[in-house]
């Protein structure tokens, strides 16, 4: 068996980090390699309460998958080939949108190989995204069925919609995304009086008290000093990152970083390198090496250096090993950006995310952001942190200056949700929400890696990919799942390696456990079916003596 | 650098050798020349096959050879690595604001910032917001948005591709190619990121792009975004822009291979929000095709103002909107709602599905958002009178601000975002901007919201000069336009003496 887990006793200082033991076993044993790295820390005292991690699990499909893999991939590319020299002789009709005659003589838009992957490759699958949905994107929603007459190039409405599917892909961990009127009721008085719009920005005549209120809350929330919010997750990365950092700094950037702090680390000007997803040896040695010789060429010493890494990954259902990082950065000098996109509201006892989870004090993290569009059922984004920074975020940020203000109802979603989280608003639903999802999260995590399939991430991560590796199957794997009336998101390159497509569960808090016992029943038959049942560090999966306590949260 | 030298040479004498075969039989098929090689081979004298022998084993030693690299003869030991780490002393992550800096301290809106709005306590009449169409305060927008909050809720939980794309979404696109008459039409989620992420789905690293200098910041950004080769023209001046594109048909023709590979793009404005004009677009056009470059235009300030429907700059001038390759604009304006749209020939618009980064990355349009555009949709589509109103009192406005002592009315009669510079600068920009804003507190006191145009000093390519942006709207009477007027006039003279 290929197994690879980490496995993080607690805390990591850098004292323990470097007198930690490797163990390396590697064997063949029918042919396979087996490797287990376990990390062993001692035990130390430097924060608050040391908090066991959890288990990160990456385990590694066979052999022959990856094989596999690569030939399915080598077919359809030879296919593609195939049906594009058709094409060209005009046996097989082009369905693509075409050039303007008039501009036939212009330099190609498109270069080919770009639009060989999509034209050969995306469209035979095309039908798994973007599917339309005309309800609230709860626990459920209804799905407009589609169809398409020329083979995927374009799809028509047929008028019918597919009820009830249960929703598994979409971000609404605590459940805020809902039309309950009694929950509604604030944000539909703010659209009454404010209408939807602002027409300026937050520097000219678009600040208004609400946008005010809402970062006192947010900051709040969070346990910090100040915050700010803005209209757009993705620009809240993307416009504030050039206005922390430039030319001069560094910026070391987790491989599987999204593309908003990719494209906000490129716009910066900064010098930006990239280290190994959550590999805390890989951080520490570039930072070493970055410190030791400066910048490239001039080796002037380095302004800054921002670490920028995920709470949760939106793909890999990783959880940032965020103590060993803070100590990291305390020991060289580093400034950290944590983007929560995923994880504020949906880990911690109590949803403030990451930091909460491992019991760390925020105010040791530089820049925490976070997105408003998961967790809080709304749109936006914020960054929160000490005064000093939102201070100079509000004279310098990109957003602030020249993108039009978040609009008011959106922004009373925000308020009322966090209001809930918080129980300012008198209940406990908030609370609820918070230990309904950390154990949806348990339940479907353990009870999918019982049954043998490859899950990947963190156990309290309610990002929960199951892979699928051949791009053939993942058609397959999405359709059969909305027959079942189960909507899930499937994903392959170049969202991911080439050779690890997979399907994506966002669990939720608005998941009953018949729901969740549903989808499970249906991924187990079709699991054997279209077998992705890939793992070989099965336990015994016996449904029947399964002990429905194990997932009850001990906090 | 010996790598490279050995490999010449034993290039060379290939060629060398095979021109010699060549020339003595010339008259032979191809397919003697390997018979040849074999025969030369065993004609040669035997030093030459040894010191080709030795060449062959060099290449391969050199080939498999630890690289030589300077940069990573590190001599440092640990200890003086710990002392260079214990040195070094990073800047604070940011620079302390001073307290009193002027873009710190917001004014605070309380209420709706409608055509009444209260700012820092008081109520004004509103010449600051871009709600030209006063589609802000519509009751039926208003109504719209809510029955959308009925069934959809707020957030979209997710981006289009994952079940973010909501019956709405699909109708307020096909909604907008409909009202610009183009094939199809995208709608991003935030006004900002639509220009700033169409430019970089089309224009990459080593394609060229010539921009007007006045352009908007989030063009500038998806320029950066984009890596290409950025050429900046004199704001609206053709001619300049005609030089650059000569010079760059000069230099294809110097390597007519690359040149066939290079994408070329205009991207301009309609109507520039900082420069308070039109571009002319006819003439860009001739150009276009002069010149075999696309045109990208940005209507944010134009969409809903200009034309006799309110299709902007392309219906101002009657020119073929098929002949602008994308036209961009933020539903942050007109429409008074929020996030932006591109529409164009569906041969351009759908590529961004896939390579739309703002698209394809970020949550979807909030459907009560959407909704609401779809409402003001209708409102445009409904009284397309109100365009003309619009334009009249844009004409009376600007007429209003002409001879105001001390300050120059910058934009043209049918702009409905004008600034007002000063005549005279004081020579610092800082004491520019503080004149500008007593200005502003002057006629804040009075009844008038105005606000300076804001821009990031350091960020901007062309940083425009320090103005009062004065914004008209329908909702805005004669006689408040004369009143704000007067009291700018007012201001003025006490302040700019």
């Amino acid at each position: 068996n290929m197994i690879r887990t980490d496995e993080h006793s607690c805390n990591g200082t850098l004292k323990c980090h470097s007198d930690q033991k490797q163990q390396e076993s590697n064997s063949l044993k029918n042919g396979y390699h087996r490797k287990e790295k376990v990390q062993k820390n001692d035990k130390g005292d430097c924060f608050h309460q040391p908090r066991v991690r959890g288990e990160d699990s990456f385990e590694e499909a066979p052999m022959y998958v990856a094989v596999l893999t690569y030939m399915n991939y080598g077919i359809v590319i030879l296919f593609g080939y195939f049906r594009d020299f058709l094409r060209a002789v005009g046996l097989e009709k082009c369905h693509q949108a075409q050039e303007r005659e008039e501009q036939r003589n212009f330099v190609p838009l498109y270069q080919d190989f770009e639009n060989f992957y999509k034209r050969n490759l995306y469209t035979r699958v095309r039908d798994n995204w973007n599917r339309p949905i005309c309800s609230f994107p709860g626990p459920f929603f209804d799905i407009m069925e589609r169809v398409s007459d020329d083979y995927n190039w374009t799809f028509r409405l047929t008028g019918r919609t597919i009820e009830n599917v249960i929703n598994m892909g979409s971000y609404n961990y605590l459940g805020f995304a809902e039309n309950n009127v009694d929950f509604l009721k604030t944000v539909a008085e703010e659209t009454r009086q404010y209408g939807v719009g602002v027409c300026s920005t937050r520097q000219e005549l678009g600040n208004l008290s609400i946008h005010e209120k809402l970062e006192r809350l947010v900051a709040e929330f969070l346990g910090v000093e100040s915050a700010m919010a803005f209209g757009m997750g993705f620009a809240t990365n993307s416009m504030n990152i050039p206005a922390l950092v430039g030319k001069g700094c560094l910026i070391l950037s987790d491989e599987l970083n999204h593309t908003s702090l990719i494209l906000g680390a490129r716009l910066s000007g900064a010098t930006i390198r990239v280290f190994k997803h959550n590999n805390m040896q890989s951080l520490e040695k570039m930072l070493k090496e970055s410190i030791c010789s400066g910048q490239p060429r001039t080796h002037r010493a380095w302004k800054k250096i921002l670490i920028m890494v995920e709470g949760i990954h939106s793909m890999e259902g990783s959880l940032v090993r965020l103590p060993e990082i803070l100590a990291l950065k305390k020991k060289y000098k580093a400034y950290l950006y944590l983007d929560e996109a995923h994880s504020i509201g949906a880990v911690g006892p109590t949803g403030r995310g990451v930091t909460e989870h491992f019991g760390v004090d925020p105010n040791e993290v530089d820049v925490l952001m976070g997105t408003f569009t998961k967790s809080f059922g709304a749109a936006g984004g914020y960054i929160a942190g000490k005064k000093e920074l939102v201070d100079y975020l509000r004279s310098h940020s990109h957003s602030a200056v020249y993108a039009t203000a978040m609009s008011p109802p959106v922004v009373e979603q925000i308020i009322r949700a966090i209001k809930c989280i918080m129980g300012v608003d008198g209940t406990t639903e908030g609370q609820r929400r918070v230990r309904q999802l950390a154990e949806n999260t348990r339940y479907l995590r353990s009870r999918l890696k019982k049954m043998g399939f490859i899950i990947y991430g963190n156990q309290d991560s309610p990002v929960v990919p199951l892979l699928l590796y051949l791009p053939g199957k993942v058609g397959a794997f999405s359709r059969a799942m909305l027959k079942r009336k189960i909507g899930i998101v499937v994903v392959g390159f170049p969202a991911t390696p080439i050779t690890e497509a997979r399907a994506r569960f966002c669990v939720s808090a608005a998941h009953t456990r018949e729901m969740l016992d549903k989808v499970l029943q249906s991924l187990d038959e079709l699991g054997d079916d279209i077998k992705v049942k890939f793992s070989r560090h099965r336990s015994s999966y016996r449904p029947e003596l399964y002990d429905e306590t194990d997932f009850e949260l001990d906090s | 650098m010996l790598k490279t030298v050995v490999l010449h040479n034993v290039l060379m004498e290939t060629v060398i050798r095979r021109r010699r075969s060549d020339s003595v039989k010339m008259a032979a098929g191809q397919q003697w020349v390997l018979v040849e090689m074999v025969q030369a081979f065993y004609e040669a004298p035997a030093y030459h096959l040894i010191l080709e022998g030795i060449l062959i084993l060099w290449i391969i030693r050199l080939l498999f050879s630890k690289t030589y690299k300077l940069q990573e003869r590190s001599d440092l030991t640990e200890k003086e690595k710990e002392e260079l780490i214990e040195e070094w002393q990073p800047e604070p992550l940011v620079p302390l604001v001073p307290k009193d800096h002027p873009s710190l301290n917001y004014d605070v809106v309380t209420g709706p910032p409608s055509h009444r709005i209260i700012v820092n306590g008081k109520e004004c009449i509103n010449f600051a917001s871009f709600n030209f169409l006063g589609l802000l305060d519509s009751e039926r927008v208003k109504l719209k948005a809510l029955s959308s909050l009925k069934k959809y809720g707020v957030g979209t939980c997710g981006p289009r591709g994952f079940y973010g794309t909501f019956d709405v979404h699909l109708e307020l696109e096909e909604r907008l190619a409909k009202f610009m008459r183009t094939e199809e039409a995208i709608i991003y989620s935030y006004g900002f990121a639509t220009i700033a992420s169409a430019i970089p789905a089309y224009s990459k690293r080593g394609d060229i792009v010539f921009v007007d200098e006045a352009a908007c910041f989030s063009i500038q950004k998806g320029l950066q975004a984009s890596r290409s080769f950025v050429k900046y023209f004199k704001h609206n001046d053709m001619e300049d822009l005609e030089r650059l594109l000569k010079e760059q048909e000069i230099e294809d023709q110097k390597n007519p291979r690359k040149a066939r590979v290079i994408r070329r793009f205009i991207v301009v404005e309609g109507l520039y929000i900082n420069a308070a004009d039109i571009c002319p677009l006819p003439e860009l056009v001739k150009l276009k095709y002069k010149y075999k470059v696309r045109i990208f235009l940005e209507e944010s300030m134009s969409f809903g103002v200009l034309g006799e429907y309110g299709r902007g700059v392309t219906e101002h001038f009657g020119v073929n909107i098929d002949d602008i390759d994308l036209i961009s604009a933020n539903m942050e304006n007109a429409l008074a709602s929020i996030g932006g749209f591109c529409c164009g020939r569906s041969f351009v618009i759908d590529h961004q599905r896939l390579s739309g980064q703002g698209y394809c990355f970020s949550a979807s349009l909030p459907p009560m958002l959407a909704s609401a555009a779809i409402e003001a949709l209708n409102i445009m589509e409904e009284d397309p009178g109100i365009f003309r109103v619009l334009q009249d009192k844009c004409k009376h406005m600007h007429k209003a601000l002409q001879g105001t002592p001390g300050l120059k009315t910058v934009g043209e009669p049918l702009t409905p975002a004008l600034h007002l510079l000063l005549e005279n600068s004081t020579g610092s920009r800082t004491n520019d901007l503080k004149l500008l804003r007593a200005i502003v507190d002057y006629s804040l006191d009075r009844q008038i919201a105005l606000t300076l145009a804001r821009y990031l000093d350091k960020e901007e390519r062309f940083l425009p000069p320090p103005s009062i942006r004065v914004v008209v709207t329908v909702e805005q009477t004669q006689e408040e336009m004369e009143k704000a007027a007067q009291c700018i006039r007012e201001a003025a003279v006490k302040i700019l003496k």
